[in-house]
């Protein structure tokens, strides 16, 4: 399966950026590769960096933030647009060339085959993932146990960028999206809707440039922070459904 | 304990002519001063008003007017600061909000200067 098989209108593809002017070029130019004719819409999180231009050579239209939004502002502005624009399917692709846009189709698939909200990238699905160092690993294992009894079945990747969604999907993340750490928070976004998700597996590589921003102090923040998020969701929806 | 209440009279002047003088200058919103000028006030009145401290200190059970007069002034600058963050948090939605209704204005726009310009260049 590829690029072909899906209108151009129906798919989008989203890569969230952030000072990513040495890799977005070539995560643009294998998308392109990968999916030929579905259009790649690059989110610069107002970049102090060359992104914009690497990202406008590549062919990829681009989506400027005026100023810095963090994360899940920028995926969110990026689903809004998308949502408006009328697109029935988006794949977030990271612009660091962690993810694999070879995977793409295999997500896509997913989400026609299925029928479900939302498909996850999962790099544990076959094997048994990449190794990361101590504390990112715990902490991944923390959230699967965490997850475990609120999403009602297991999720081996909760904190997988490379997501794709349906239209309903987008939707709800245009109007409600967790702004700072999103992918654990959105998977309880989605229960609370009653909303479906899959993993499917898929392959992570080394970062193509710059250095990833995740300390071990951050990580801590990190843990805090998605757990305090978690439970307020949580809460939500136990409010919501009395 | 007197000397302490004349240091808090004092400290609660300073405070409402500090944040009268801001707003004056128009440094800080008059919504904003509402919160700052109350706490100063209801300083100032505890400080003025020695009775409502023991009534506290009763209340809560405290050992030493001082810890009362503690626990009151800690008691009122934190509802300030929650109203603050409250404020604050309302206004960083709305500002993320505006920064991707903006973005995504920018980006229709130049999408529909694309296509008038593209005819014209043909």
């Amino acid at each position: 399966m590829n690029g072909d098989a899906v209108s151009a209108n129906q798919l989008l593809i989203l890569v969230p950026a952030y000072n990513e002017a040495g890799a977005v070029r070539g995560v643009v130019n294998e998308v392109h590769r990968v999916m030929p004719g579905v259009p790649v819409l690059v989110v610069d999180d107002c970049s102090s960096d060359a992104t914009v231009s690497e990202a406008r050579v590549a062919g990829a239209r681009v989506l400027e933030l005026p100023h810095h939004l963090g994360l899940g502002g920028c995926v969110q502005a990026g689903y809004r647009l998308a949502f408006e624009l009328g697109y029935q399917y988006v794949i977030r692709v990271d612009g660091d060339g962690q993810h694999d846009p070879r995977d793409i189709p295999t997500i896509l698939h997913a989400l026609e085959r299925e029928g479900c909200e939302m498909v996850i990238g999962s790099r544990f699905i076959n094997g048994k993932g990449p190794s990361f160092g101590l504390m990112r690993s715990a902490g991944i294992a923390f959230f699967r146990a965490v997850l475990r009894p609120i999403l009602g079945k297991p999720v081996r990747d909760p904190t997988s960028g490379f997501v794709g969604v349906n239209r309903t999907a987008l939707g709800l993340f245009s109007r409600s999206f967790p702004l700072e750490y999103p992918e654990i928070e959105a998977l309880v976004v989605l229960q609370r809707r009653r909303f479906r998700f899959v993993e499917v597996p898929c392959h992570m590589r080394p970062r193509k440039a710059g250095r990833s921003s995740i300390t071990a102090v951050k990580s801590l923040y990190y843990m805090a922070h998605v757990l305090l998020g978690v439970f307020v969701n949580v809460l939500k929806f136990e409010g919501r459904r009395k | 304990m007197e000397r302490l209440l004349n240091v808090l009279a004092t400290l609660s002047l300073a405070m409402i002519v500090t944040v009268l003088a801001t707003v004056r200058r128009a440094h800080i919103r008059v919504e904003y001063s509402v919160s700052w000028l109350t706490a100063g006030l209801a300083l100032l009145g505890l400080s003025q008003w020695p009775g409502a401290l023991t009534w506290i200190r009763t209340s809560v059970g405290a050992a030493e007017p001082a810890s009362a007069l503690l626990m009151a002034a800690g008691g009122i600058f934190l509802v300030v600061l929650f109203r603050l963050s409250l404020r604050i948090s309302g206004l960083k939605d709305a500002n993320i909000a505006l920064t991707q209704r903006i973005a995504i204005l920018e980006y229709r726009l130049e999408s529909i200067d694309e296509k008038v310009k593209t005819p014209a260049a043909g």
